[in-house]
């Protein structure tokens, strides 16, 4: 014992910083095809490979290989990518309407459309999604008016929060979209609650909740799964690796020690590791957690192998902390690219139309952003005041009471 | 020497006990660790062991027999090589926990005063908590605490403790709907730490009563989950102590989420759970919440004092559409009250109530320093002062009218409450007194509290640092410069 250096403290360093040349693209990935699709009825205990390979179904030239090539019509397919191309667009008009103040705030999901669009697709009208700020495809797959959720941006006074919630922090119960919370981790929970309760009720509903990498170090994540666990909660909990919590990339939770599928193992439940970026793979694995919960085997936590292409938020520059060119080097592509890629190997789509589609979009969102500023942007329409006391409680109390007629309300 | 067998105590409170079964006879030999006889409160049974090795002489309490005090003789146990019939010895001296424990033959040092006999006195755990509890018992003994004058003409009442008026009220919201359910840690096997839901398991099974990993922020979380899913969840903290790393889900989240969904998504839930001090449970786990929780826009905050009130609204705590914090009180746990015969009794949230009438000052007070305040007024009376109690029930949203009518009355106010003075409860009836009642004050507010320091563990430093009646009379006095 005499003989040993000095304990040194290990402090993790991602590959690359800003002006050096990013490592991502020496990442080791399992091929397409690789990952082994077991039934969606087989014991955990004999799937504990899964966390360590990667559900790849595209390969990279869009061509659809391997075990979990999902039944996907090409509609859908179509439908998935206009989701997607409408989630882009959007993000980058209103990512530019707040550096013209017309929004305090804003937050991209770039990069990452085809886990909320896919998700969304999967799941049923009665079941519930636990967001996080960067799965608005969900909305935009399933026809959240854009109208309204400009209005929600702008604050304005059609803001359908009422001016009472932060931008893009959407609440949309009628389209399975749970309140967004601006404590991360808090909603992993409430899913599994939320999915407990419709066991308890003897429904067929399910539950899907989004944790990003970074905050499965709050407890939050443990103690749902620990939850999940147990009581065979029906749910699908989605851990988003998009390799960046703000500054801290993914070492920092705890990614270079193993992956974050894996920590489904210590619980009991399959854990599934799923390239993010391919709309097929993520399909798949979202119909084989799907169909497991609604089997009464309880939940799967599904990894989803991302890239955040943007930055964090407006406020945010991630030039200062990681390689410019990383979000082209990131190995598993730009999902829109890659699923426009497959349709067109299928001959169910070419340029032309895709070049048609994003002009079709480009103009909903131009109306979409119009309308909301004819209504008006931050501060130039404002929620009526009365609205500040609504909702409290279901029944105003005297100070809700007093408070509204001092502002004479 | 010949060793007395003590009556045992589960837990530092309790005062008597049911000597429910022997499972030895006279002349039975025992050893260390045997089991003598089975204890039984309305709490829990407890296997009675042999702390030291000989033949049982005499068996003092017969079994069955109920309301054994706590530190009586319940049987004779003699040491090897001892004869039957030998004297009785002198008491022994002990105050700690054991049962029995071997005392030198030889006469006290101190001859002044001759030995106490050992069954005179109570074997009980000195703690600051029991003057509490007897304010309570006095109080209710010398029946100042009203009657809840909204009650029905000729209703019957009946006794029962304050954890059975829980236990029923979840009973009868479990029994009319079936999306009301409880859960938390030790709440179905074990009947809950403190038996508040005993029986329930047996009723309603392990759908509706579930035990739960030991994690509150996590069962917090779950709850909220299932009450925004339709259900109507009762969540049980062991403590509210422990709530603490569950305040994100009920702040953050079951408060907030109806208001910043724009009204889509309700969350009725009840948190509920024992809050205050106890006995001699020290700095972590004797602490007042009650205004942290009722400083929260979108939280309903009940705190009742008597069986009654925690009957009517407890129930009316589940049926709520807004989450509740139900913040009931240990020590109060085992007290008798009388409690209303009716099919479905259920008290509006929100309203206090005048526990005791009176002319001279007002005393606002809330769990259990109801019983303090009650304490306060009997001897307060005899000295012409008479007092009214304000029972506030509800602290969020609070009674301001009922506390401003009665100071009207009697022009003078001073708040009681077990918690600390800074930022309290006490602190803001005093605001809403000056903000609403100015000029019917004839004195100020004064607030009697606890000392400002976190709970001490030892037994004079806890009494020390508890509210007492005699402080209420003291500043009741003050206000009324009769001091």
């Amino acid at each position: 014992m005499a003989n040993l250096p000095p304990l040194s403290l290990h402090i993790p360093e991602p590959s690359a910083r800003p002006g050096e040349q990013s490592g991502v693209a020496a990442v080791q990935l399992p091929e397409p095809g690789e990952t082994r699709r077991p039934d969606t009825l087989a014991v955990e205990a004999d799937m504990r490979d899964l966390p360590f390979g990667l559900i790849r179904v595209l390969d990279d030239q869009g061509v659809a290989v391997g075990p979990w090539i999902p039944s996907v019509s090409p509609d859908l397919l179509r439908h998935g990518l206009r989701s997607m191309m409408l989630t882009r667009i959007f993000d980058d008009r209103l990512f530019r309407a707040h550096r013209q103040g017309k929004t305090s705030f804003y937050m991209k999901s770039t990069g990452e459309e085809a886990i909320g669009a896919a998700q969304s697709m999967v799941l049923g009208g009665g079941d519930m999604c636990f967001p996080t700020y960067r799965v608005m495809s969900w909305l935009h797959a399933r026809g959240y008016p854009l109208t309204e959720m400009v209005n929600q941006v702008f604050s304005n006074e059609k803001d359908p929060l009422k001016g009472r919630q932060l931008p893009i922090l959407y609440s949309a119960r009628a389209y399975g979209f749970y309140s967004l919370s601006g404590n991360v981790g808090s909603r992993f929970g409430h899913a599994v609650g939320w999915a407990m309760a419709s066991a308890y009720k003897g429904d067929d509903k399910i539950a899907l909740a989004y944790i990003g990498e970074g905050t499965t170090a709050e407890g939050d994540f443990h103690e749902a799964l620990t939850f999940a666990s147990v009581y065979h909660a029906p749910c699908i909990l989605c851990v988003t690796n998009n390799q960046w919590a703000i500054s801290s990339y993914s070492g920092i939770a705890g990614g270079d020690e193993t992956t974050f599928a894996a920590k489904a193992i210590a619980y009991g439940i399959p854990g599934l590791r799923v390239d993010g970026n391919d709309f097929l793979a993520v399909w798949a694995a979202t119909e084989w957690a799907a169909e497991r919960a609604r089997s009464n085997k309880g939940a799967t936590l599904i990894e989803l192998y991302t890239y955040r292409a943007a930055g964090h938020s407006t406020s945010d520059d991630p030039t200062k902390y990681r390689p410019a060119d990383e979000p082209e080097a990131w190995p598993l592509g730009d999902p829109i690219e890659r699923l426009k890629q497959h349709l067109i190997t299928l001959r169910e789509w070419d340029e032309d139309r895709h070049a048609m589609l994003a002009d079709e979009l480009d103009q909903l969102v131009r109306v979409a952003v119009k309308e909301a500023e004819a209504v008006g942007t931050l501060g130039k329409s404002k929620p009526p005041v009365s609205e500040m006391f609504e909702g409290v409680f279901k029944e105003p109390d005297w100070r809700v009471i007093e408070q509204r007629r001092e502002l004479g309300v | 020497m010949p060793i007395e067998l003590k009556m045992p105590a589960l837990s530092p409170t309790m005062e008597e006990g049911t000597l429910a079964k022997w499972l030895v006879k006279e002349g039975d030999a025992v050893k260390s660790g045997d089991i003598l006889a089975e204890i039984e409160t309305d709490k829990a049974t407890m296997e009675f062991e042999a702390v030291d090795e000989g033949t049982i002489a005499q068996i003092l309490i017969a079994e069955g027999t109920d309301g054994v005090k706590v530190g009586a003789p319940i049987a004779v146990l003699l040491e090897e090589g001892e004869a039957a019939g030998a004297p009785a010895a002198r008491p022994s001296e002990s105050r700690s926990g054991e049962a029995a424990v071997p005392q030198p033959v030889e006469a006290p040092k101190d001859e002044g005063k001759p030995p106490i006999p050992e069954s005179a006195v109570p074997h009980q755990m000195p703690s600051g908590a029991r003057d509490l509890v007897a304010d309570v018992v006095d109080s209710e003994k010398a029946g100042v605490d009203a009657r809840d004058p909204e009650l029905p003409e000729g209703t019957k009442m009946v006794k029962m403790t304050l954890r059975e008026a829980l236990r029923d009220a979840m009973a009868e919201e479990m029994r009319a709907d079936d999306r009301v359910f409880v859960m938390g840690e030790e709440v179905a096997q074990y009947q809950g730490a403190y038996k508040v839901t005993q029986g329930l398991l047996d009723e309603f099974g392990d759908r509706r009563v579930i035990d739960t990993p030991i994690t509150e922020y996590g069962f917090a979380g779950v709850g909220t989950g299932a009450a925004m899913a339709g259900l109507r969840p009762i969540v049980e903290f062991m403590t509210f102590n422990f709530a603490m790393q569950a305040i994100d889900h009920i702040i953050n989240s079951a408060a907030k989420t109806n208001y910043m969904s724009g009204g889509q998504m309700r969350c009725p839930i009840v948190f509920r759970g024992p809050n205050g001090a106890a006995a001699r449970v020290g700095a972590q786990h004797s602490q007042n919440y009650a205004p942290w929780y009722a400083s929260v826009p979108g939280l309903i905050v009940i705190a009742p004092y008597s069986a009654t009130d925690a009957k009517g609204l407890l129930k009316a705590a589940i049926r709520c559409e807004d989450p509740v914090v139900f913040l009931e009180n240990e020590l109060l746990y085992g007290q008798s009250f009388e409690v209303p015969e009716l099919d479905d009794f259920v008290l509006p949230i929100g309203k206090a109530r005048v526990a005791r009438a009176g002319s001279d000052v007002t005393l606002v007070s809330y769990s259990i320093g109801v019983g303090v305040a009650l304490e306060a007024s009997i001897k307060l009376a005899e000295e012409g002062i008479e007092a009214e109690v304000i029972d506030l029930r509800t602290l969020r949203p609070l009674d301001k009218e009922t506390v401003l009518a009665s100071l009207k009355k009697t022009n003078r106010i001073v708040v009681v409450e077990e918690g600390w003075p800074t930022c309290s409860i006490a602190s803001e009836i005093a605001a809403l007194v000056m903000e609403h009642g100015f000029d019917d004050l004839d004195a100020p507010v004064l607030r009697v509290t606890n000392v400002d320091v976190p709970m001490p563990y030892a037994a004079n430093l806890e009494k020390l640092a508890l509210l007492k009646a005699d402080d209420v009379v003291k500043a009741a006095k003050t206000v009324c410069y009769r001091g």
